[in-house]
């Protein structure tokens, strides 16, 4: 079956969707040797986001198996993570 | 031939004992200085911009020339006219140049004794054409053929001998990104690179404006204190020289197209490129153009445009690239091979002329990034060995020094 997400990094709890999803799409994503199953909260668009465990709020949301920002909310298992329930930690530049 | 080995299972085979037993070997020029070519160019470099057809009519008419399309060399100054003379000498350097045929206006700010002398003292076979001595153009570009085509006679006959990969340095470069790169290309090229490294050769990852947001975990990464403080330096002295131009690298970031195609952060936007050079130990933080000073993993300082950037690695001795493309791009070297990697299967089909290996096989689960590593270590040896990536069977010659002010 042609997979529908990928995670980067055993340590990271996101995986990258491959293909437009809609809600309720049950993900499959290999996780270092094993293999994982998500499914979908809400439509997720391809090339973007999804959370594959709690990630509580506060807490590091990982990819690449580094921090890519904060969680501003607590994240359930298959929610689209990005701009509306992340901020960078950095990267703000002047402003 | 050699190199006789299978794609293994992961990245753990490398641990394994059989690899240790297989001597990971290739055929290469060793050169004078004990540095291994993998091409037997002969450089044709105008020393500015002024000798630059000169360099092309004597190219097109000896085998084995390759001339270098140096639009600088005139009119710079301080640390900028440094540059441009370190990197036309890196170039001469590299040992993919048997010989350089240094082609000379006569008044160029970059000077013949600057470049010819300082190749000649490495023991590079090195000959000058001085175009306001020989009578112009026409002269010129006659006692240049004569004299390359005697340097031809003298090199082609050079036989490649059996090295270790040790003797590799891998440029890696990243452009026309798209979401697939970071999560293909990129952690696939990161394999190879790896692989290369264990094996005790070289890599170099430039572009410095991809480092921004990230450049706190590149400096953990940093062999030293000191090291991590130079990544620090060259992101903040990158992101000083666009305030120059009021331009801004960093607020802004991601980009509205970014985000709509899913980057949330500026931190995820640059960890997916830098994932391309692999998980070892940054060893040292290389101006443009400069030579590293030992094995494993490098830092360049080069900008965002490709070309530029690739010209600088191989002006720090790199004989080979990896450039891993989202959109697809045709470019090449004249001095090294290139090699493609997308993770676009659409952009594979429509960019098949131009890109070497099709990484999309990751997004769809057929392949793991470790399996599309080794393919592409594979391609690099047999590269190395003398196979034509396509944009060097397409002479892609693209070649461009990267300024660092304007010129006076």
């Amino acid at each position: 079956m042609k997979k529908q997400a990928v995670v980067i990094n055993a340590k990271d709890n996101v995986a990258t969707v491959v293909d437009d999803c809609p809600a309720g799409t049950i993900l499959q994503y290999s996780l270092g040797h094993s293999e994982g199953t998500v499914q979908l909260q809400q439509d997720t668009p391809m090339g973007h986001k999804c959370a594959i465990c709690e990630i509580p709020s506060g807490a590091d949301v990982i990819k690449y198996g580094e921090t890519i920002g904060r969680a501003i909310a607590k994240i359930n298992p298959g929610e689209h993570v990005h701009v509306h329930n992340v901020e960078s930690r950095r990267g703000r530049g002047g402003s | 031939m050699f190199t006789m080995w299978k794609v293994g299972a992961g990245a753990a085979v490398l641990e394994s004992s059989i690899w240790e037993q297989m001597k990971m070997e290739f055929l290469g020029y060793r050169r004078v200085d004990g540095r291994v070519g993998i091409r037997n160019h002969i450089a044709i470099m105008p020393t500015s911009i002024c000798s630059s057809t000169v360099a092309f009519n004597i190219a097109a008419q000896v085998p084995g020339t390759v001339a270098l399309a140096n639009q600088q060399g005139c009119c710079q100054l301080g640390t900028d006219h440094e540059q441009t003379a370190r990197t036309l000498i890196g170039l001469g350097k590299n040992p993919n140049v048997a010989a350089v045929l240094v082609i000379s206006l006569g008044c160029d700010g970059i000077t013949v004794d600057q470049v010819a002398g300082t190749l000649a003292a490495t023991g590079k076979l090195v000959e000058v054409v001085v175009i306001q001595e020989a009578g112009g153009t026409l002269q010129a570009t006659a006692e240049g053929v004569h004299k390359a085509s005697r340097i031809a006679r003298q090199v082609a006959h050079l036989q490649r001998e059996k090295v270790g990969a040790s003797e590799l340095t891998l440029a890696i470069e990243c452009g026309g990104s798209d979401f697939t790169s970071g999560l293909a290309a990129n952690p696939a090229t990161g394999v190879a690179a790896d692989m290369l490294m264990t094996w005790g050769g070289t890599a170099m990852l430039a572009v410095t404006t991809e480092f921004i947001g990230a450049e706190h975990i590149l400096a953990r990464r940093a062999k030293t204190p000191a090291v991590g403080e130079e990544i620090l330096r060259i992101v903040g002295q990158c992101e000083e020289r666009s305030r120059l131009v009021h331009g801004d690298l960093r607020s802004g970031q991601p980009t509205p197209r970014n985000i709509s195609g899913g980057i949330t952060t500026l931190e995820e936007k640059s960890l997916g490129c830098i994932y391309r050079a692999g998980s070892k130990p940054i060893q040292g933080v290389l101006s443009y153009g400069e030579a590293p000073g030992g094995k494993g993993l490098y830092v360049m300082d080069t900008p965002g445009q490709d070309i530029e950037s690739i010209t600088g690695m191989l002006a720090g001795g790199a004989q080979v690239a990896i450039f891993t493309t989202g959109r697809g791009t045709p470019t090449g070297s004249p001095i090294a091979p290139v090699i493609k990697i997308t993770g676009n299967a659409r952009t594979y089909r429509m960019m098949e002329d131009n890109i070497d290996i099709d990484a999309s096989s990751i997004l769809s689960g057929e392949e793991t990034a470790d399996q599309v590593g080794q393919r592409i270590f594979e391609e690099i040896i047999k590269a190395a060995n003398g196979h034509l990536p396509k944009a060097e069977s397409l002479r892609h010659h693209e070649f461009g020094i990267h300024k660092i002010s304007p010129s006076f």
